[in-house]
């Protein structure tokens, strides 16, 4: 349940943004999350509206790109994508697959007013 | 889509407080609709009260050490018996996260050594900011500070402390496919004790299947066998944590 505290550190992220880029309402936030950000998404649309009341992010909507899970195969020398850590190579069936892609957990854009 | 005249916004991004992205004019006092590329991660700031710690600690010659497991693991006892058994030989200090009591600081203080309480109240980790408040009530040089985080196999494995290693600790009471079913945390650890292995005759634990499991969600991490009521593997652990203390000197030193 620490989707409540990643909601806080979005909306003082776009707090100061606010400040910086002079804007005085968010209509939508874009999130980049990966499937092993260790992110609820249920979870965080629920806290979303939370955390964001009385702010400039206050009825935003929250849009989630959901990322794929991409990994480098050391054994075949492959990208390739897998669902979980602990998923064997497609190709190769190796488990030596590190994973380069999946833990985004990023503020990609804002529409704002 | 522009709310004033409805052309398309597809190409519209503005970077910076420019807030002109198309090539017409509204008419004045009409808001304009604008994207603002913010590509910023959402940790951001706690990474940077993170690193803020990890240097206090490069300066100061401390290696942290991140205790993490899920609730009932033993990381408290075996942390004392750590500190009873090490004190002699370092510096050491410990920060106790947990949502409630200082049950815990008050148990590791039985030993004589330093140690803040760090009550989270609804929180389910401790984050980069407390610890950096914590730090301001410790005063250490050249040892080891121990934190202790809240019990919890999921929240704590996305909050770096600065800290210079995880280290997760799996109970044999617990499931073998624990590392599975919570690969976020041991894919974060650099170490794994498996704790209370004088249970082991009592119990159906698979040993080596959960090690396995181990070692697919983290081919690189570290292992040890540990049994704090016995003492039995407990030499292993310590011999790592002196191990990386000396590695930290190098790397100081260098």
């Amino acid at each position: 349940m620490h989707e409540l505290s990643i909601c806080e550190n979005i909306v003082s992220v776009i707090e100061e943004q606010a400040v910086e880029q002079s804007f005085g309402k968010v209509k939508t936030v874009r999130l980049e999350i990966g499937p092993l950000a260790g992110i609820e998404l249920e979870a965080l649309l629920f806290s979303f509206d939370v955390a964001a009341k009385g702010g400039v992010a206050e009825n935003a909507t929250l849009e989630v790109i959901e990322m794929p899970v991409i990994g480098l195969c050391i054994s075949c020398s492959q990208s390739v994508e897998v669902k979980e850590r602990y998923d064997p190579c497609p190709i190769c069936g190796s488990f030596q697959v590190q994973i380069t892609g999946g833990e985004e957990l990023r503020i990609k854009e804002l529409e704002v007013l | 889509m522009c709310t004033v005249c409805g052309c398309e916004t597809g190409e519209m991004k503005i970077d910076g407080a420019q807030s002109r992205g198309h090539g017409h004019s509204h008419a004045p006092g009409f808001t304009q609709e604008r994207m603002v590329q913010i590509e910023t991660d959402i940790l951001a700031k706690n990474n940077e009260y993170a690193a803020a710690n990890r240097e206090v600690f490069a300066g100061s010659n401390v290696l942290a050490l991140n205790l993490v497991s899920s609730p009932g693991s033993g990381k408290t006892t075996l942390l004392t018996r750590t500190i009873e058994d090490i004190a002699g030989n370092t510096s050491l200090a410990v920060i106790e996260g947990d949502q409630q009591t200082t049950n815990d600081a008050d148990r590791i203080r039985e030993t004589g050594v330093q140690a803040v309480q760090i009550n989270t109240g609804k929180g389910c980790h401790l984050d980069g900011h407390m610890v950096g408040h914590a730090l301001e009530k410790l005063s250490i040089e050249d040892g080891i500070l121990f934190i202790e985080n809240v019990g919890n196999l999921v929240c704590p494995a996305s909050f770096d402390l600065g800290e210079a290693h995880k280290v997760v600790i799996l109970s044999v009471t617990e499931g073998e496919d624990k590392p599975i079913k919570y690969p976020d945390m041991f894919h974060a650890s650099d170490v794994m004790l498996l704790t209370k292995t004088d249970l082991l005759p009592y119990l159906d634990f698979d040993v080596d299947m959960c090690l396995d499991y181990a070692r697919r969600v983290n081919p690189n991490i570290e292992i040890f066998q540990v049994s704090p009521k016995t003492g039995e593997g407990m030499q292993n652990w310590y011999s790592w944590i002196a191990s990386r203390q000396a590695s930290n000197e190098i790397a100081r030193s260098g």
